[in-house]
């Protein structure tokens, strides 16, 4: 009997084991998941809480329900992995063997990082939403603030889903309209990016699209430290800005795990392999979604797509075949822009995101780049597609190559 | 005295071949830059880099540099103001550095 080990039991570790179950053989493979909680938080819905959308009941569910019934959940938190002998640390002591292993343990924010950020003023003048416990402090804190300046923080990249920082202050552009306060609030993006986003062209198309919301770039902005009291941050070359709540995306790190395993970069990512997903240095070990180096998205719809040709490759891998290089580095998000409308952005490691239309078959086409309703509609079905499809491993209405189909050159 | 007439160069300035580079180029690149002349504690990053990228293919990012060159965040910005990551990589010869996605 042979076992493949998945560590980390969130998107792509539940997408893999649903998947894997149904290609390896039950009497030869037992696939072993291990995660250190069992609720599963659907994080793009995190967005969405401060501004009273979503609650918390509407973005947890139990992780076992997602997890095939004939494979094995391990609620434990992982020490480190010993690649050497092919086996991996339980922090209760426990050690578990592998022939195959799977690393799915994502990304998390760190904002021990950066001086002045997680101290006193910590949840009450300087937010996250990027953890749900963030999302719900920042909406209490947004019920009753009374206008001022709120900066949009983004402290280095690479973040996860980066397009939610531009998402947060569209939604915020609406929150405040509809509270009568619009005026009373300055809304300013600060970021370590050139303009609004990574790729020239949305970054150009999305930097009109906050301009004619009102809301402000500080762009090129290095934070060094923050100072809580005086309500101001500091960068590098000694540029200040202040504020009056500042919502801050901190570092993101891979999993303390990969560094105590010393298999990670300065950020604990695993190097991986780009077109394969197999782990630089080890052939028996392969890593999907935000745990990677690689520079694609860290976002479910890349998981996603890295899943899909990632099959394939694993079962070449055991039949001791080559590996193909079927990522390609596919993302594709919906934005939202705020007043029920959104846009839709699709791109890969080559090609940048373009105008256009994109073809869903039985759903689209939702626009690309320009503001629709259908798109807005789409990020919210994106909620039932993840229970539902996504995690599951079904098959979504999208194929996992990026399609030129329907791109304006 | 180098000029970098004879060098090719990107519409941004950045070497098209990083293995045409020679600590001379970098010393004219400096001075476009207004770092000139470089000095020790300079050519302790650009090394880094230039080693860096030979071993991994890529030019590295500033955590990278400050994690492993000796030389912290803060002395970094002051031995390149405004933008080290991409004086860094423009005088030691390697392309503009790639924003993640
Ligand atoms: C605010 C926000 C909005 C987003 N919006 C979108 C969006 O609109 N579209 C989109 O596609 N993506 C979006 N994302 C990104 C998406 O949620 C992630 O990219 C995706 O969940 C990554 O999947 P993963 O499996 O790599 O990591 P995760 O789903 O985070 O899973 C990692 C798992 O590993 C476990 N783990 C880690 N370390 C250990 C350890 N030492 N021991 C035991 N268990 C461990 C964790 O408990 C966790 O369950 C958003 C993210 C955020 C935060």
């Amino acid at each position: 009997m042979k076992r493949l080990l998945i560590l980390g039991g969130g998107t792509a570790g539940t997408m893999v084991a649903n998947r894997l179950v149904k290609e390896l053989e039950s009497d030869d493979w037992k696939i072993t998941v291990v995660d250190e909680s069992d609720t599963h938080i659907y994080q793009p819905g995190l967005l969405f809480i401060p501004f009273g959308t979503y609650d918390k009941k509407d973005v947890i569910k139990p992780r076992r329900r997602f997890l095939p019934t004939d494979s094995e959940l391990i609620l434990a938190q992982i020490d480190h992995i010993e690649p050497d002998s092919n086996r991996v640390w339980l922090k209760d002591g426990r050690s578990l063997a592998y022939d195959y292993l799977i690393i799915t343990t994502g990304s998390r924010i760190v904002p021990e990082e950066t001086p002045g950020l997680a101290e006193d003023e910590w949840r009450r003048s300087i937010h996250d939403f990027y953890t749900l416990e963030g999302a719900l402090a920042l909406r209490d804190k947004l019920r009753d603030w009374e206008g001022g300046r709120l900066l949009m923080h983004v402290t280095e990249m690479p973040i996860k889903c980066p397009v939610a920082p531009l998402e947060f202050l569209f939604l915020a552009d609406w929150y405040f309209h509809e509270a009568g306060i619009r005026d009373r609030v300055d809304l300013t993006l600060v970021t370590p990016l050139p303009g609004a986003f990574t790729k020239p062209k949305a970054s150009e198309m999305l930097g009109a699209l906050l301009e004619e919301k009102d809301i402000h770039v500080e762009p090129e902005f290095n934070v060094e430290r923050v100072d809580p009291d005086d309500k101001q941050i500091i960068s590098y070359d000694e540029r200040t800005i202040d504020y009056d709540l500042l919502v801050t995306v901190p570092v993101n790190m891979g999993s303390e795990m990969i560094e105590r395993s010393g298999m990670g970069d300065e950020l604990m990512f695993v190097p991986t392999e780009k077109h394969t997903l197999k782990a630089q240095h080890h052939d028996n070990i392969f890593v999907l979604g935000d745990a990677t180096n690689l520079p694609s998205s860290k976002a479910g719809s890349v998981a996603h797509f890295q899943v899909d040709g990632f099959i394939e490759n694993f079962l070449r891998a055991i039949r001791q075949q080559a590996l193909l290089p079927s990522f390609d580095g596919h993302a594709n998000c919906y934005i939202e822009s705020g007043f029920g409308k959104g846009l839709l952005i699709d791109f890969n490691y080559d090609v940048e995101p373009l105008p256009g239309r994109f073809p869903l078959p039985g759903f689209g086409p939702f626009a690309l780049l320009q503001e629709s309703r259908a798109n807005h509609w789409g990020k919210l079905m994106f909620r039932w597609m993840y229970w539902h499809l996504l995690l599951r491993g079904k098959e979504l209405p999208i194929p996992a190559e990026l399609s030129m189909a329907g791109k304006w050159n | 005295m180098t000029t970098l007439q004879d060098v090719s160069l990107d519409t941004e300035g950045f070497m098209v071949d990083p293995n045409a580079w020679n600590p001379e180029i970098a010393e004219a690149l400096a001075e476009e830059e207004g770092l000139a002349p470089l000095n020790e504690r300079h050519w302790a990053v650009i090394d880094f880099v230039r080693k860096d990228w030979g071993e991994t293919g890529e030019s590295p990012t500033l955590r990278r540099i400050t994690k492993q060159s000796g030389v912290n965040t803060k002395e970094l910005y002051a031995l390149f103001p405004k933008g080290p990551a991409k004086k860094v990589a423009r005088v030691a010869g390697l392309g503009k550095p790639k924003g993640c996605i």
